[in-house]
């Protein structure tokens, strides 16, 4: 039995014996770092910037960091969407939903909760959160 | 006639299903169950985010993020994290192809950058604590030095972890049990380097600019 048949694990590549069009692992590599690069560099360049509206750069590092953790997972730890990959691919997805909730859920919790227990008008707003 | 012989090659093509295919080797079982455990790691670290940016503001009348962090050291740090991916990366390559002084060469690599980040983490540690910025000063330096402090703690355990597994090739070679243990560290180290792209993100770059 060849591991064609199975599933990968995850950051394995499929050896370039079963498909010699894959390029090489070592392009792979070299790519993302460069891409990686990239998206880091611009990250510190938005946060810095002043051309920018403020109001957008938060939204905006937030795209740029998702983007680099897609990065990452694509060309470092070669997360695909071939049928050999499908195992690793839904835990990933079952992992990223987890995280979306945890953290979108608490923000949006206790920003709730902040607000309904804002002092009257005029009250020492430094209570306010302050553990 | 034609699309009987095109229905009959079809399933030769696509996968056998799991029972045809006899059992999975012990690679692929290792490498997907730290896969879910890594998972289970960065939903740990979603917590951690996710208490940190509920607290940020309550600085408790200390000092903010903005006045506190230094954006030259973590661009450094960055790019000392970034590259010993990359190394780790090659690294994982010369194992796959049993090459020893690749494998030493990129081992040693992602030692040296590991280092120099947790160096200089440890040091803006600190020298933060000594301005008076220490965990107990206000909840959001509480949650700052939870969660980079774990994420330096997972930094530390993968300079062991490394160090250990380079003694393990010494001793045992590229026996089939170091390859898949190798194999975990290099999904580890990678790991890593994607919550720290969170943390730069989020903590440093975040709390500069707002």
């Amino acid at each position: 039995m060849t591991e064609a048949q199975h599933e990968r694990a995850p950051g394995d590549r499929p050896s370039r014996e079963m498909d010699a069009s894959a390029p090489s692992e070592f392009l792979v590599y070299t790519i993302g770092l460069f891409v990686a690069i990239l998206l880091t560099a611009t990250s510190f360049w938005t946060a810095n910037t002043t051309l920018l509206w403020p109001g957008g750069v938060l939204l905006g590092l937030a795209v740029l960091a998702i983007a680099q953790m897609g990065i990452h997972l694509v060309f470092f730890l070669h997360i695909s969407s071939g049928p050999e990959s499908t195992n690793n691919v839904l835990a990933l997805a079952f992992g990223a939903l987890i995280v979306f909730v945890v953290i979108s859920g608490t923000i949006w919790i206790v920003a709730d909760m902040n607000t309904n227990m804002m002092m009257p008008s005029g009250g020492p707003m430094i209570m306010k959160m302050q553990h | 006639m034609n699309i009987a012989i095109a229905i009959d090659q079809i399933p030769q093509d696509a996968l056998p299903s799991a029972s045809e295919a006899g059992p999975v080797p012990t690679r692929i079982v290792v490498a997907y169950g730290f896969w879910i455990f890594l998972l289970s790691d960065i939903v740990m670290f979603a917590a951690l985010f996710a208490s940190y940016a509920v607290l940020v503001r309550s600085t408790a009348g200390g000092p903010t993020g903005a006045q506190l962090f230094s954006q030259k050291t973590v661009a450094i740090e960055t790019a000392c994290l970034l590259f010993s991916s990359y190394s780790s990366g090659l690294m994982s390559l010369a194992v796959n192809s049993r090459r020893y002084l690749r494998a030493y060469v990129g081992a040693l690599v992602t030692l040296a950058l590991g280092a120099i980040f947790l160096s200089l983490e440890i040091r803006e540690f600190l020298s933060m604590i000594a301005i008076g910025a220490a965990p107990q000063k206000s909840a959001f330096l509480s949650a700052f030095f939870t969660l980079v402090g774990c994420h330096g703690l997972h930094v530390a355990l993968g300079l062991i972890w490394l160090i250990v597994m380079m003694v393990q090739v010494a001793v045992f070679g590229f026996a089939a049990r170091v390859q898949r243990r190798l194999l975990c560290f290099s999904l580890f180290w990678h790991a890593l380097d994607i919550v720290w792209v969170g943390v730069f993100t989020v903590v440093y770059l975040m709390g500069v600019s707002s």
